[in-house]
């Protein structure tokens, strides 16, 4: 397999963790608040998710499980910012150190054990073509699941009215307030939401990206997802485009090799990080979203 | 057996807690009526619409829908009944357009809504255009968009919470007769209220509170206004004696021909404002908020630096690029329409409010904060301006309006500036401490002092102002002289009609 | 349900002061159940994190010593923080002043270079005050969010350290292992105390509280930079500069964060290595809000979270917990305080009624 094949096959299921974390974040922000907890709540999300799948072989149940752990680990966030109010970027922070830890806490016994992974499945007819076939059209279930989940979002956001009361409500939640709408309720379920996707993010990566649980194994994952929600601008399809992105830059060395240039890897490593920084410059000339 | 009222109050009393907002009150509104609340600022007005709306609930007392005893949890229990409210402050949503802000409340597809909304605005003179975007409307249209909202869902009794405020007097008569038509089609409007005459040309009933209480039950049309006047303050309404101008003195501060493009997307754009205030002057800005008064006020304090350095000229010199801070050390100071989170720190003492815009009275020594001459010149602010409170160390967050109106306005005066800019100098304040600002104020004229004044009460200027401009629109007029021109003249200029 | 806070009269000292008690005394039986309920000897474990770090000379210096950068770093974040700029970038403001800092002895490996220690610790100050300034300008220019770019450029440094560390600073006689040369004799710090590791960056870091307090509680420039944080337009009225306060709240942090940085490296670690930093830019912020953001708090709570580092590590060998529990700790203790402070601050009034 040559070093672009890999890349064709490989990137979409390096970007899904960053694009499932990214969408749930982009909920929050826009309901108006800012969680910075990703990192932790995709890694006990993952640890779940792992314990889960290693001792019922269940994908499925590893998946569900992340996802509602992780939730309950988000509305300790929404707790603490919506109902005592408290500083959200504290919180966030709370959050992301105690889900890291309780990851740890939980994995530990589980360290370096391995799990079986997904098989692969390609799209009917689509996947005999050469080349693009076999490698980017042929995925795991969970990767075709989420981007059609990905569309339902968008289609939630921007034809619905639920996506209409997101948007009124983080425009302005004492307007929102004034004509009825329950803004703590929302903004808590979002954060619950945001806090799912992230679960179902980290399940991804130690169940299926790669089938193993270690401490650490996120590895600034959540970090890159806060960063493409902005370089995403907010937007389902152009979060979805950084993803991809971000996920080609995270094979790193890979992708050097394919291109054919010997960069070092760290400056790959560092691109979504000078790129988003650079994308907070360009938005935040005509607006100020967050912070 | 009469019919019941379609909204009967019943003993309704309502605590925030130290503050008994609402002591039993009892009120009735009939089917078809226009019914005035009126009292002035902290009477407890809003509690009492917030209650009939269902955004609170109250401590004690009953509320009946046709007879019946309801209790509304949220306000779309009250819009079930058929219970409208068209907010002071509007709730709108400015990134979206008038139908999306529509459907947010009223289920439906956006053809059929766009449709509805062309159709009512026809009937009851509410013309608005469905798909523009919020942002892009004049507060007038904004008001339109927030009755028709209210109106989809078919109210039998709608709520106005000071609407007039927002509007211009040719647009008052607008609303005036767009509420006759409702009431015509059987609709019952609550009309809250602090100006006596609107309420004499418009109500068929009126109930005065004061003090959070009910102070009368009236007709107001069978009333005069100042019987109205009496109910509502307790007394007669007290006068200020407005000891004419003196000669007035050399330039304190000029604008010339100063323009500013619109900081943010829901901004004003100001254009060509020139103004000349003197020593011994008192001069007034006239206009409805939103044509610029904020804009030009942060131009002049230097919270906004202007586009060119002579386009904002304080004693002579050229200020327009320098920060609020500089405008001061040449004898400028501000009193800003907003009083907690501007022109005070709501989590900070009053001694260290004072530190804010008073550190240069001697109150640092090598940067260092000298916290005796601090309080000193705190409590001295506290006795000469009668601000009531338990001394320098209350915090200002605590504090009435009215106090803390006084203490910043006692503040800014004892910098014993050469001109100030006083900003909406009696927004939310009682009348009491009203009449004492504006006193105050006619005093520091008498010093020689140069003043200028925003502000949306007409009576207001008319009462201190030795002449007033009118902002329309980011334009502001020629001066017209107190003496010379009539409120019909300011009120033409408000609409923009002969700038 | 519909809530609301209300503000309780002068309880604004009872906070400071009860908050993180309340909430310490929280997070201790949160983690006995926890522990328990993970099969731990729950007991033995909080005895361990609390009590063995006072129990003998060495373990109390090792508290000592982890505290230097804490604190340090915590005050830096603390001032800006009062002010509402959010440094998250603690981490890489560290890191790279670990790395400039260590320049000099990478290059001069023999110690033939004149003040060494002083030049290490002032281009450690400098480089992370300097890094931290790529926020502020980036702020102050575009209006781009600190909390973001901060963050960004923590990742970004940690990248420009594996980048040295595996390629041109790598020790040529280090077994290949991701860490440069040991440093010479005076390109380290001097210690404290016979035969325990404390140095004198615990000195920087005491100095650097005596600053913050002063210039937080006592000086007019501490009063702009409060009055930015709990009233920005207030600040904007007075004319206190908003850019002029970025800039030195991000360079304050940066150069707090980067002396700590090079005193870490010229400290116990003796050299540069991937891992200088073990979180201590993150932790930071921890204890900055233990601490009630205050200058004195902030003495208080870095010797806390100290005090559980190293009561972390005995606990690893006497009651098999493992490190992790360390950030289970902290992250409780900071979320718990963050319930205290405002259940103190505010009382939280329920009215009857459906969702709020």
């Amino acid at each position: 397999m040559s070093a672009l094949e890999f890349l064709l096959a490989g990137t979409l299921a390096a970007a899904l963790p960053l694009l499932l974390a990214a969408l749930g974040e982009m909920v929050v922000e826009k309901t108006g608040l800012l969680n910075l907890g990703l990192e932790g709540m995709m890694a006990i999300g993952a640890a779940i998710a792992f314990i889960c799948v290693y001792h019922t072989d269940a994908h499925s149940l590893g998946f569900l499980a992340a996802a509602l752990v992780s939730a309950v680990l988000a509305l300790i966030f929404a707790a603490l910012v919506i109902v005592v109010q408290a500083n959200q970027v504290a919180a966030g922070l709370a959050v992301g150190v105690l889900g890291l830890g309780l990851s740890a806490l939980f994995g530990k016994s589980y360290e370096s054990q391995t799990i079986s992974g997904l098989e692969e499945i390609g799209l009917p007819v689509l996947s005999q073509i050469p080349v693009v076939g076999p490698t980017l059209l042929t995925q795991d279930i969970v990767v075709w699941l989420t981007l059609l989940g990905t569309v339902g979002l968008w289609y939630m956001l921007n034809k619905t009215k639920l996506g209409l009361i997101i948007t009124a409500v983080g425009e302005s939640a004492e307007a929102a307030r004034a004509i009825g709408y329950p803004v703590g309720l929302i903004r808590t379920i979002a954060v619950a939401f945001g806090g799912a996707m992230c679960g179902l993010a980290g399940a991804y990566a130690s169940t299926v990206y790669t089938p193993l649980w270690a401490d650490g194994m996120i590895a600034g994952r959540g970090w890159i997802a806060l960063a493409l929600v902005v370089f995403g601008t907010w937007r389902t399809g152009r979060v979805v485009f950084g993803a991809i992105l971000f996920g080609v830059l995270s094979l790193g060395e890979l992708t050097a090799q394919a291109i054919g240039v010997a960069i070092p890897s760290q400056v790959l490593a560092s691109l979504p990080y000078i790129v988003t920084i650079l994308m907070l410059v360009a938005i935040s000339r005509h607006q100020t979203r967050v912070g | 057996m009469t019919q019941p009222a379609l909204l009967t109050l019943a003993g309704v009393s309502k605590r925030y807690g130290k503050v008994q907002a609402n002591k039993a009150i009892d009120l009735e509104v009939r089917s078809g009526s226009i019914h005035a609340v009126l009292g002035e600022n902290g009477a407890g007005k809003s509690t009492l619409m917030k209650l009939i709306y269902g955004v609170e609930r109250p401590d004690e007392g009953v509320i009946m829908w046709n007879g019946a005893p309801v209790a509304f949890n949220r306000p779309s229990d009250a819009q079930a009944l058929g219970i409208g409210m068209v907010f002071q402050h509007f709730s709108l949503f400015e990134t979206l357009n008038v139908v999306q802000n529509v459907s947010l409340m009223i289920p439906g597809r956006p053809q059929e809504l766009a449709q509805k909304i062309k159709d009512l605005g026809e009937k009851f003179g509410l013309s608005v255009d469905p798909g523009a975007m919020v942002h892009t409307l004049s507060v007038g249209e904004r008001q339109r968009v927030e009755i028709i909202r209210c109106l989809l869902l078919d109210p039998k009794l709608l709520i106005l919470d000071e609407p007039t405020s927002v509007l211009p007097p040719q647009s008052v008569q607008l609303l005036f007769e767009t509420l006759r038509k409702l009431q015509a089609a059987g609709t019952a409007i609550l009309f809250i209220s602090h100006k006596l005459e609107e309420i004499r040309a418009l109500c068929d009933e009126a109930t005065v509170l004061r003090g959070g209480a009910v102070t009368g039950r009236v007709d107001p049309r069978a009333n005069d206004a100042r019987a109205l006047a009496q109910m509502m303050i307790g007394r007669d309404m007290p006068q200020v004696d407005a000891a004419r101008a003196n000669q007035p003195g050399d330039l304190r501060l000029q604008l010339k021909d100063l323009s500013h493009p619109r900081v943010s997307r829901f901004g004003t754009t100001l254009t060509d404002i020139n103004l000349d205030l003197r020593a011994g002057q008192i001069v007034g800005i006239a206009g409805i908020s939103g044509n610029g008064q904020q804009e030009l006020a942060a131009l002049i304090s230097g919270e906004t630096r202007a586009q060119a350095k002579d386009m904002v000229q304080i004693m002579g010199r050229g200020v327009g690029l320098l920060d609020a801070q500089q405008r001061r050390q040449l004898g400028f100071s501000f009193v800003p329409e907003e009083r907690l989170g501007r022109g005070a720190i709501p989590e900070m003492s009053l001694a260290d409010n004072s530190l804010l815009t008073a550190h240069r009275q001697d109150m640092l020594k090598g940067g260092f904060i000298k916290r005796q001459v601090e309080r000193a010149f705190t409590r001295r602010c506290i006795e000469e301006f009668d601000v009531r409170t338990p001394g320098p160390d209350a915090e200002a967050g605590a504090m009435s309006g009215g106090n803390l109106q006084k203490f910043i306005l006692g503040r800014e005066i004892m910098l014993q500036p050469d001109v100030m800019l006083v900003s909406q100098p009696t927004w939310g304040v009682d009348i009491g401490a009203a009449t004492a600002i504006r006193r105050r104020l006619i005093d520091m004229r008498a010093e020689g002092a140069a003043i200028l004044v925003i502000s949306e009460e007409l009576e207001e200027l008319f009462e201190i102002c030795d002449s007033l401009h009118v902002l329309h629109e980011g334009h502001l007029s020629k001066p017209l002289v107190v003496s010379e021109t009539t409120a019909e003249e300011v009120g033409a200029y408000m609409i923009g009609a002969t700038v | 349900m519909k809530l609301r806070l209300i503000r309780r009269d002068a309880a604004s000292r009872l906070a400071m002061f009860g908050a993180p008690v309340l909430a310490l005394v929280l997070t201790c039986l949160t983690s006995l159940v926890l522990f328990a309920a993970l099969g731990l000897p729950a007991g033995k474990a909080l005895h361990a994190l609390l009590l063995k770090p006072f129990l003998s000379w060495y373990s109390f210096s090792e508290v000592l010593l982890k505290m230097a950068p804490l604190l340090l770093i915590a005050q830096g974040l603390a001032i800006g923080f009062r002010a509402n700029v959010f440094n998250i970038g603690a981490e890489g403001q560290f890191i790279i002043g670990a790395l400039c800092a260590s320049a000099f002895p990478v290059y001069f490996p023999d110690g033939n270079f004149p003040l060494m220690l002083l030049a290490m610790i002032l281009a450690g100050g400098l480089g992370g005050m300097a890094f931290a300034s790529i926020a502020a300008g980036l702020r102050t220019r575009f209006g781009a969010s600190e909390i973001l770019v901060t963050l960004m450029l923590s990742l970004i440094a940690v990248q420009i350290l594996n980048y040295l560390l595996l390629g041109p600073w790598k020790d040529p006689r280090g077994f290949n292992f991701p860490q440069t040369v040991r440093f010479p004799e005076n390109a380290l710090l001097p210690l404290l105390f016979e035969n325990v590791r404390p140095n004198i960056s615990l000195i920087f870091a005491l100095g650097g509280s005596l600053f913050a307090y002063l210039m937080m509680e006592k000086h007019f420039l501490g009063y702009q930079l409060r009055t930015a944080g709990l009233a920005p337009k207030a600040a904007l009225y007075a004319g206190f500069s908003t850019p002029r306060m970025i800039w030195l709240t991000l360079a304050l942090g940066g150069l707090a964060a980067g002396i700590a940085g090079a005193s870490e490296v010229a400290g116990p670690l003796g050299q540069l290595q991937r891992s200088v930093s073990s979180g201590y830019g993150y932790a930071a912020i921890i204890v900055a809000y233990v601490g009630g953001l205050r200058p004195v708090g902030i003495v208080a709570s870095s010797f806390l979270i100290s005090v559980l580092y190293i009561g972390g590590d005995s606990a690893t060998v006497s009651a098999g917990l493992p490190v992790a529990a360390v950030e289970v700790f902290q992250g409780m203790l900071l979320a718990f305080y963050l319930l205290t402070f405002t259940l103190i601050r505010f009382r939280i009034h329920f009215e009857r009624g459906a969702a709020a």
